[in-house]
């Protein structure tokens, strides 16, 4: 390793980390060591543990609630919160940025930290200094504009300096440039450098591989809560290819039915030059000239990184239950389609299953029985009035083809496990006979047993001669049970491959394929 | 296991009556144990002066717009929302039909369908804002709370009209005619109160058979004897004590009614059903083809026209139409729905528990005063049942957690 083209000073040494959540070890003996002045990049797909380890770091879970051990900068550092780990020097700033619109940009960056005397805010020593840490980030501003009226680019920059104000050894950003347009992505790198010429180390998490490549002076992979290797970007030779070789380098078990010989018919269904934006940022593209089939009786995935677009795309097409500015045509059985309501798209044969089974899926308060029929009520009901017994009938018949583990229909789904809440969902949706179900992360959050059950429903509806849209974060289920899989980045569809012929780091490559050409078409 | 086999097997360490108790769902029943018990406390403490004939048909009758507010409320807090006009709404509508029957010599039947499509009118006025504009129903009817008291007392030029022709005053304070005397009660109210009953024991049996046909397991027959039993002892006292003084006023067939449509339709309708989705889970109602606006939307146009009832029965009752009518009111009916298990995060409540928990106001207002309690340490008492009911709701939810 070429470890002497920089110092062996290290600055963080986090050591055998280990966290766990109910039913879930998020993070197994990660062991991660930082270089005082470099920067860092951390990577892996989503899942992997990248956000885990850096709340562990900066005190969001805090010590005693992980195990393993934390040096920063010589000392053993147990932060009980994220003020002690912000007293250390060590700031994070997260993919959702944390600033308050309504207030200006000089009262945002001493937000908590306020520059004041006998309790009294000072405002001359407030502005001044804002003006100072603002030029250092080169962000040229009024310091006493609202932030309200900043787009995401100069927020980015705002949180970097508020960052600087309180004297930061260690930055950690979270996918900083995700929501950033080019110009601004390549205005955020430039700044990195710049702090790393004055002695700031960061800890870059990132997706965009050839950001990564552009600015790391060392690259850690993570894959499954463990870490598989830290590159050297500087020594070894390192391109896109041997970094997603470690990010998805597992081995496939059977943890997938088999698909055998499937019935894949014509296609039906067809979506062309759709582009959606977001609802509130006006400018903010979020799907760009999207076009997509499906087939009867086809298993089609979409695989992307976060933030490529695909939740948006499924949701617009979905009765337009998002975004805005959304334009298209779709297509169904040779008709053009006009959906301008979930209803509208629930009739014409259409069914989404939401990555947010809780927030969006689901009613917790009400029992399974209630939740089933909600899409399709009418189907259970004579002159608006539901045969409730009818209404329970179904909802047994549902309870049992999905093996939903439950004494009855009248149990409260928010007393049930996550495996089995997907069922209901799945079961709310199958209700509705339709002809494509969009299922958007149907196993996120969910074991490994019941994760295969919902497989072979997958595999039982395409086989009703249904066609079936899967989003799914991990690669290995898409290759699993797809037949033909596309892959998004950046609101663009980059690519479709045959299951046959994909492979993890075929698609990894589409996914983070850029529009200025950082990945490469298959 | 089943839950035929669970019951068995506890059964058999447990006495029978700890058996029993368990069965009731405390979360369903507590108020109406409740209200049983404040019933006996006020009965035991007024000597009886409680539920005496006279006195029961004044409950109904003094509590009538509430109970008439404390439905369409119910229905707002399912939906997610609060309703905080009301009593400004009755008002306004009260001065309005004064207005058309005492200044214009309006028809009663005329006057009484105009106030009615008048309240349907505000509550779209206010449901447009809530529903589609989305602001804050809190804000919206606090407006409206100004808004219409304003309206009533311009309207009103801040007198009192009166008086209402008798058939306009029998909707609040009439009677259902007598036929035949038989040991001074009154017929038609004992013969309702019997077939009330066979009502209930009717239905009781008809779904124990549906489920039968559907091959999902009737439940226990001790229960079901048990419940009827309770039920059907509760009504026919209840419709004995009214027969004995001058029986069922007409208001208080115009409750029933109202109870068991608004019942049905939250209970059984495909539109309660939706109340309550977009109540529960305004998201998930939304992807799931629930067209949240319009039913947000029509429900502030019922509680328009259940506000606009609740101010003819008022203007009625008091025979006049003034402009401090319904003060307070929508207190009492928010105060009725979440005594009543309305949860005020949406999605939880039923009508059933709105009437119940107004009676429990009701019976305590009535109570208090007949044992002549001071009147400002009635209003204490008041505001300790209301925290102390959603204290006990609340801390039996997270238990159930």
């Amino acid at each position: 390793m070429g470890t002497t083209t920089l110092s062996t000073d290290l600055i963080l040494q986090m050591r055998g980390i280990t966290k766990e959540f109910p039913g879930v070890r998020a993070l197994d003996g990660v062991t991660f060591h930082v270089r005082r002045g470099e920067i860092h990049a951390l990577v892996g797909e989503n899942g992997a543990g990248k956000s885990t380890l850096m709340k562990v770091l900066s005190g969001v879970y805090p010590h005693g609630d992980y195990e393993g051990e934390i040096v920063l900068n010589g000392q053993a550092a147990e932060f009980g919160s994220i003020r002690d780990s912000e007293h250390a020097g060590v700031v994070i700033i997260h993919q959702e940025l944390a600033l308050v619109p309504q207030l200006s940009i000089a009262e945002n960056l001493f937000l908590g930290n306020e520059q004041s005397r006998a309790g009294l805010i000072d405002w001359h020593a407030t502005t001044s200094r804002a003006v100072q840490v603002m030029r250092k980030v080169g962000l040229r501003e009024e310091p006493g504009r609202l932030v309200a009226g900043l787009g995401v680019g100069k927020q980015q920059l705002i949180e970097i300096a508020k960052a600087l104000t309180k004297d930061v050894k260690l930055l950690i950003l979270d996918e900083p440039t995700a929501a950033l347009n080019e110009t601004d992505s390549a205005n955020l790198l430039r700044l990195l450098r710049d702090l790393r010429e004055h002695g700031v180390t960061s800890i870059l998490i990132s997706h965009k591989l050839n950001e990564v490549l552009a600015v790391a002076d060392s690259i850690t992979v993570l894959r499954d809560g463990r870490t598989v290797e830290t590159l050297d970007v500087r020594g070894d030779a390192v391109d896109e290819d041997r970094i997603i070789k470690g990010m998805v380098g597992r081995d496939l078990e059977n943890r997938y039915p088999p698909r055998e010989n499937p019935k894949i018919g014509e296609v039906f269904f067809e979506v062309h030059d759709w582009n959606v934006y977001h609802p509130e940022i006006a400018d903010r593209h979020l799907v760009r000239d999207a076009a997509l089939n499906v087939r009867r009786g086809e298993i089609v995935g979409l695989a992307g990184l976060m933030g490529a677009g695909r939740t948006e795309l499924a949701m617009s097409v979905f009765g337009r239950a998002y975004g805005a500015r959304i334009s298209g045509r779709i297509v169904k059985d040779g008709k053009e389609l006009k959906l301008k309501t979930v209803a509208d798209a629930i009739d014409a044969g259409l069914a989404y299953v939401t990555e947010d089974r809780k927030a969006y899926g689901l009613h917790l308060d009400e029992d399974i029985r209630r939740n089933v029929t909600l899409a399709d009520l009418p189907r259970v009901s004579k002159r608006g009035v539901i045969d409730k017994l009818a209404e329970t009938a179904v909802a047994e018949r549902l309870r049992e083809a999905l093996r939903i583990k439950t004494p009855s229909v009248f149990q409260r789904t928010g007393h049930l496990s996550g495996g089995n809440q997907q069922k209901v969902v799945l079961g709310k949706w199958i209700f509705s006979e339709p002809d494509l179900l969009i299922l958007d992360e149907p196993t996120r959050g969910i074991d490994v047993g019941a994760k295969y059950e919902i497989y072979l429903i997958i595999q039982r509806l395409a086989a009703e001669g249904k066609g079936i849209l899967v989003i799914s974060s991990e690669l290995p289920e898409l290759l699993g049970i797809c037949d033909r899989i596309y892959a998004m980045s950046a609101g663009r569809i980059t690519g479709q491959l045959p299951a046959a012929e994909a492979t993890q780091e075929a698609l990894m490559r589409l996914m983070t394929a850029t529009a200025n050409g950082g990945g490469r078409q298959a | 296991m089943t839950t035929a086999e669970i019951t068995a097997d506890e059964a058999r360490d447990e006495p029978a009556w700890r058996a029993l108790l368990r069965r009731i769902d405390f979360r369903q029943y507590g108020m109406i144990i409740a209200l049983a018990v404040i019933v006996v406390l006020f009965g035991v403490t007024t000597d009886g002066v409680l539920l005496r004939p006279l006195n029961v048909t004044n409950l109904i009758m003094q509590n009538s717009y509430v109970l008439v507010l404390a439905i369409g409320m119910m229905l707002v807090i399912v939906n997610g929302h609060i309703d905080l006009s009301v009593g400004s709404v009755a008002a306004f509508v009260g001065a309005i039909t004064g207005v058309m029957m005492v200044t214009w010599d309006w028809p009663w039947l005329a006057t009484v369908a105009v106030a009615l499509v008048v309240g349907a009118l505000i509550g779209a006025w206010q449901g447009f804002w809530i529903a589609y504009v989305r602001i804050p129903s809190f804000i919206v009817t606090l407006a409206g709370m100004l808004l219409f008291r304003g309206l009533a007392q311009t309207v009103l030029k801040g007198q009192s009209l009166a008086p209402f022709p008798e058939a306009f005053r029998q909707l609040s304070s009439g009677y259902l005619p007598q036929v035949g005397k038989f040991s001074g009660l009154h017929m038609i109210t004992v013969g309702l109160g019997v077939l009330a009953s066979l009502a209930v024991i009717w239905i009781e049996i008809s779904s124990r058979r549906r489920r039968a046909e559907y091959g999902l397991p009737p439940g226990s027959w001790v229960w079901s004897v048990v419940k009827l039993a309770a039920l059907i002892a509760v009504i026919n006292a209840f419709a004995f004590q009214l027969a004995r003084y001058r029986g069922l006023p007409v208001v208080g067939i115009l409750l029933i009614v109202l109870i068991i449509a608004y019942s049905f339709v939250m209970n059984s309708s495909v539109a309660g059903r939706r109340v309550y989705a977009v109540g529960g889970n305004e998201k998930a109602a939304l992807l799931s083809g629930v067209k949240t606006k319009k039913v947000s939307f029509g429900v502030f146009v019922n509680m328009g026209v259940l506000a606009a009832l609740a101010g003819l029965i008022f203007a009625g009752r008091l025979n006049a139409a003034t402009p401090q009518a319904g003060v307070n009111f929508e207190l009492d009916a928010i105060a009725a729905a979440f005594i009543g298990g309305a949860s005020a995060s949406g999605g939880v409540g039923k009508v059933i528990g709105a009437i119940v928990g107004a009676l429990v106001m009701g019976v305590m207002n009535n109570g208090m005063s007949i044992i002549g309690m001071d009147v400002n340490l009635q209003q204490v008492v008041k505001g300790a049942v209301l925290l102390a009911a959603v204290a006990f709701d609340v801390y039996n939810k997270n238990k159930s957690k």
